[in-house]
């Protein structure tokens, strides 16, 4: 009896080893090939672009008081992205060595705005955001002013920063 | 006919299926279950052909960020077949949203998410959202300027999450911006993982189907006792029973070939949604649309009070899952029938009249602006001095027109002005024009005042005095007619 009672032991005993040995091999096998995919899924949450000066065009190519469109690539340099690559931004040209460059992004929901010369009006397609000439909201559903990118004139070259896009 | 029945012999020997399957057709069902029941299979006859469709399209589709256009476009216009395979596989999503949401709609009216059938409704719940994000990354991966610029408005709605609303946004976008990671990203979700977790839970939701039953009419057991209810299911089965195959299964079958015929009738009349220009963002000629089973909430996003967006872009989801979650738990047993519950059918026609309103007033879109305007035509400016025909040219070239129409031309964004004069003094005009409204901007920056002299002086010629013929037929009557806040 003592004997059946102490096999018995022995038996479970040797169960819950073997349960916890098959569960703890089940998860680092799941950990060892989970990681990685989660990290990968989950990199674009933490990692940050880099920030890089892109020349726009020369000073004399933009017009005091005019609204241009600028296109440049933004800084990944992924050799299969192909236009999805470039950025576009409305740049001003305000003074001699003065300039603004405004998202083209709405601060809605993002759309793309548009300049419209003969009105001096940025217009959003999607909901109808409107903003003056200086970025500010003029009528409509955006929250704020239209997101300004830094910009800077190198060797009579004007320069924009590539910023990620404003999630406003 | 012996080397069959041997081969059969084999096979159910050594793998058992034969008699699984058999058992599985043959197990008995409630008696009555008419064509209502026929939704769900619809939804999977759709899922198949997604499944068929998708598989053939991904061989040609090229997941690369400069050549997916170019790829789509080959199959669209050149592939033997291609622009009809799109088609399918874009009918086979609008059906299986249709079906899923119509079924949804029978086992809630029917009370069948009742006692036992809570995890099948949760299960539903899960495909739904998932169907959904199948239709939302299929639409992206069009990878046109529609969807590039969809995939941005996706990012800025998940960025209103208050704490990780940027996080959440680099997650939806691949990275900071719309980039070469972004298709690569919505590709794998399309095509494996969302795929991978649908297949999982059909399988889920079946066996749950199976295991609990399905759910009878509401007549036969009108209401649900759960401390009595399996025996008195077992009861019904054992005493009038019929087998799934065919008794039920033959109206299943009958209504999926329909749906399949109808999707193939679709696919090859209308075809597969145009492409629009190449996914350039540099392009900034772009109106981003969603496809109809979300133009609804497009239209909510316009139509909403600017000052409640963010609380409602997060916590109208979040509402929606939660009360959706709680139906079987707030109310899992009792009555059945529909005419004894008014609020499930209310409820129901609330919301279905609702989303099809919102659905028609999205495809219509009247608060984007009309940027395509023409330039009102003499015949609607009439015979107007000179200072009122320089106002009429000017009405269009400074923009007026984006969102005012006269006479059926121009945009919707703001009141029709075909009779403007009738509503609004001279003085009344100006200051408008000058200060602006909730949806207009003031032009007090933007015009001369020559300008503003000359656009109200055609304003005021728009009256049903002495008013020119108009030619188009659909002319509002009246002023503040259109869907201006």
């Amino acid at each position: 009896m003592a004997d059946e009672r102490e096999r018995d032991g022995t038996t479970m005993g040797r169960r819950r080893l073997l349960a916890w040995l098959a569960s703890g091999a089940g998860a680092l096998a799941s950990l060892v090939v989970g990681l990685p995919v989660i990290g990968i899924l989950l990199r674009p949450m933490f990692r940050g672009m880099p920030v890089k000066w892109r020349s726009v065009g020369a000073v004399d190519s933009f017009t005091v008081g005019e609204t241009t469109e600028v296109v440049f690539l933004d800084p990944l340099g992924e050799p299969w992205a192909g236009d999805a690559a470039k950025r576009a931004a409305w740049l001003r040209r305000d003074g001699e060595d003065q300039f603004t460059v405004f998202s083209m992004n709405c601060t809605h929901l993002g759309c793309p705005v548009r300049w419209l010369d003969e009105t001096k009006l940025f217009m959003c397609p999607c909901h109808g955001g409107v903003y003056y000439a200086d970025g500010d909201v003029a009528a409509g559903p955006p929250p704020r002013p239209l997101v300004r990118y830094p910009v800077r004139v190198r060797k009579g070259q004007v320069q924009v920063a590539t910023v990620a896009l404003p999630i406003t | 006919m012996r080397l069959l029945r041997g081969i059969g012999r084999w096979l159910e020997d050594r793998t058992g299926l034969v008699g699984v399957i058999r058992d599985l057709a043959l197990h008995p069902v409630p008696p009555g279950t008419g064509w209502m029941y026929v939704l769900g299979s619809a939804t999977i006859t759709a899922l198949l052909i997604q499944v068929a469709t998708g598989s053939v399209l991904a061989m040609v589709y090229t997941p690369s960020t400069s050549e997916a256009y170019a790829s789509l476009q080959y199959i669209t216009n050149r592939m033997v077949l291609g622009h009809f395979l799109r088609g399918v596989h874009f009918f086979g999503a609008s059906a299986m949203i249709l079906f899923i949401g119509l079924h949804m709609i029978r086992v809630f009216l029917w009370g069948s998410y009742k006692y036992p059938r809570e995890a099948s409704w949760l299960s539903g719940l899960l495909l739904l959202g998932l169907t959904l994000a199948m239709g939302f990354t299929g639409q992206l991966l069009r990878w046109d300027q529609n969807a590039i610029w969809s995939v941005v408005v996706g990012a800025e709605q998940a960025g209103r999450v208050p704490f990780i609303g940027t996080a959440l946004a680099h997650f939806v976008l691949g990275g900071d911006s719309v980039g070469g990671a972004t298709l690569g990203r919505f590709f794998a979700f399309h095509v494996f993982m969302i795929p991978g977790l649908i297949f999982a839970l059909v399988g889920v939701h079946l066996f749950f189907v199976l295991r609990n039953g399905i759910s009878e009419p509401p007549s036969q057991t009108p209401v649900i006792e759960p401390e009595s209810y399996r025996d008195q299911y077992q009861t019904l089965l054992d005493e009038s029973g019929v087998p799934f195959w065919p008794d039920a299964a033959w109206r299943d079958v009958v209504f999926g070939a329909g749906v399949v015929v109808v999707v193939a009738i679709l696919a090859g009349i209308v075809g597969p949604p145009a492409l629009s220009k190449p996914p350039n963002p540099a392009i900034v000629q772009a109106a981003p649309r969603p496809d109809w089973y979300l133009l609804w909430y497009f239209a909510v996003l316009a139509l909403l009070p600017h000052g409640i967006e963010n609380a409602f872009m997060v916590g109208f989801p979040l509402l929606a899952a939660l009360l959706l979650v709680l139906v079987p738990f707030l109310n899992n047993r009792g009555e059945r029938r529909m005419r004894f519950r008014p609020w499930a059918v209310a409820s129901v026609l609330v919301v279905s009249t609702a989303v099809l309103s919102l659905t028609i007033i999205g495809e219509k879109a009247p608060w984007s602006p009309h940027f395509d305007a023409e330039p009102l035509p003499t015949a609607v400016v009439g015979q107007v001095g000179s200072e009122a025909k320089s106002g009429a040219k000017m009405f269009h070239d400074k923009g007026c027109e984006y969102c005012h129409s006269i006479a059926g031309y121009g945009g919707h964004r703001g009141p029709d002005l075909t009779w403007i004069a009738d509503e609004r003094t001279h003085d009344q005009l100006v200051i408008r024009i000058m200060n602006g409204g909730y949806n207009m901007p003031g032009f007090s920056s933007i015009l001369t005042p020559a300008e503003v002299t000359a656009i109200v002086s055609f304003l005021q010629t728009r009256t049903h005095h002495g008013a020119p013929a108009l030619p188009r037929d659909s002319v509002a009557p009246r002023a503040d007619t259109a869907a201006s806040k």
